[in-house]
């Protein structure tokens, strides 16, 4: 079984590329897949604190390549799950140290033995960009619903479509569903208008991941995280399985939907 | 061998010359043969590649520029008379021209062209012009697809959008009052025809079919009616 390698990317930083990368690989191995993260982000490592497995780095991506440790020694596997593995980046060398055709020859070399390769990006369109997605057989654009975060992403959709690597899925990461009822932030239709690429999630905002994160406990593996649900979905849907997209309405008690109902309603007129 | 690639220093770095024979397979891999040969000179350069007349897809670029940055070596321009090279450097974030010494040079790319007949010649891009890509021609140009917010058209003569008109558009760029710029939603960040410049109010409604050109030196957009004036 070779293993599908799938870079998660954005073009903008802070948006949930390293967020997603852990939760996805979290959920694949969570249903039996065999997952090996990679960091891209050299010199700006955070897949590692993300997945709580910093403690245990001895070698990393940049050893593998110049040749100073093998790659089994750089993975680190993950306790918490039956076939989870990280190899993470270095921190003290940057974006140079690593070409696109290493990218692609450690690729090669993890295909036998996974099911899963998961390639975190760091934020850009730069020589660090080129890496990840040199050995990538699908990319997944991550954005949120706000106009320079979407700028970003429909300039990456551009880069990878031109490469041949086109379209990419969306996950849209993020959303506030009553800002968006309300007009003051973008609806997915919004979104989808600009990029007009596949749809694979939608996260709603959820204060699990920053306490998840900061734990290093992804939210993928808490079963009250709405956030970690819809990551789960994700990794459903590339598995091939057709996954309803959830609601993402607040769940109100019965009580306050009562009330809500019973409150007089101003008059709407037309405009 | 040697003939069919030319190096020479040049003040943004290295300007590589491959001439118009042989396929590009065959072509690519002389050229980095011949940055084999002498690694140290190359590594950490910024090649400017011109190769005349080839047509190269996006593809085969970035192959290129990956196959470069494994040698340490930054390429950062491809100049050519192919627009299909010239489209697929552009999509990939590459210049295509080197800097030019004289500032009038910026807007329209020159042609060893009649300026008249340039201006009356079209280009068609049949394809949505996403965040980052720019069109520059010197005469008109149509667009089947949306101009994306960040993406933008340059164009000496007219510029005609089926699709969605949402970056940037300058019409008329060598200086052409009677220029127009139309779409079928006229909602871009930046619009300016020959030298005026002005920006789309906020949408009411749904979008409809506008023509936007200077009227008493100014630019106004006018919505296209049937029963419209013929010009």
């Amino acid at each position: 079984m070779t293993a599908k390698v799938v870079t998660i990317t954005s073009g903008k930083g802070g948006v949930g590329k390293t967020t997603a990368t852990a939760n996805i690989a979290v959920a694949l191995a969570a249903a039996g897949e065999r997952v090996v993260c990679l960091d891209g982000d050299i010199g700006l490592r955070n897949l590692d604190v993300v997945m709580g497995l910093e403690n245990r780095i001895v070698y990393d991506l940049v050893d593998v390549v110049e040749g100073r440790a093998r790659l089994r020694q750089a993975m680190i596997k993950d306790k918490r799950l039956p076939e989870l593995y990280l190899i993470p980046a270095a921190q003290t060398r940057d974006k140079a140290s690593v070409s696109p055709s290493d990218m692609i020859k450690v690729c090669n070399d993890l295909r036998p033995e996974f099911d899963w390769v998961l390639i975190d990006s760091p934020a850009g369109i730069e020589r660090g960009f080129r890496n990840v997605v040199a050995p990538a057989d699908l990319v997944l654009i991550v954005t949120n619903p706000d106009v320079s975060a979407v700028r970003d992403a429909d300039r990456i959709v551009g880069l990878i479509e031109a490469e041949e690597k086109g379209p990419g899925q969306l996950i849209l990461n993020r959303v506030k569903i009553e800002m968006v009822k309300r007009g003051d932030m973008l609806s997915t239709e919004d979104v989808l208008d600009v990029l007009a690429i596949p749809l694979i999630g939608i996260i709603p905002e959820d204060e699990n991941i920053l306490v998840s994160s900061n734990r290093g406990a992804p939210a993928a593996m808490d079963d009250k995280s709405r956030a970690g649900q819809a990551f789960r979905n994700i990794a459903r849907r590339l598995k091939g399985e057709e996954v309803p997209f959830m609601s993402l309405e607040d769940n109100k008690g019965f009580l306050q939907k009562l009330a809500a109902r019973l409150a007089p309603r101003p008059n709407r007129s037309g405009g | 061998m040697s003939d069919l690639i030319a190096i020479k220093g040049i003040k943004e770095g290295l300007l590589v010359s491959v001439s118009d024979a042989g396929g590009w397979g065959d072509t690519s891999q002389v050229l980095l043969a011949r940055i084999d040969q002498t690694a140290d000179f190359f590594k950490g350069a910024k090649l400017a590649l011109a190769v005349g007349g080839r047509a190269i897809n996006a593809a085969d670029l970035g192959r290129l520029r990956d196959a470069l940055s494994d040698r340490g070596v930054s390429l950062w321009a491809v100049l050519s008379d192919s627009p299909l090279t010239t489209n697929a450097a552009q999509a990939l974030g590459l210049n295509v021209a080197l800097p030019a010494t004289t500032p009038q040079t910026r807007s329209v790319p020159e042609k060893e062209v009649d300026p008249e007949e340039a201006r009356d010649e079209a280009v068609l891009v049949r394809h949505t012009l996403r965040s980052g890509r720019s069109v520059r021609h010197a005469g008109h140009v149509i667009v089947i697809g949306d101009v994306n917010p960040g993406a933008e058209v340059v164009a000496g003569g007219d510029i005609v959008v089926w699709g969605r008109l949402r970056g940037v558009a300058q019409a008329g760029a060598s200086g052409d009052e009677n220029a127009v710029v139309c779409a079928l939603d006229l909602s871009p960040t930046q619009l300016r025809i020959a030298d005026r410049i002005a920006t789309s109010p906020a949408r009411k409604g749904d979008p409809k079919p506008e023509m936007a050109r200077i009227k008493n030196g100014q630019i106004t957009a006018e919505r296209w009616s049937p029963k419209g004036k013929a010009e």
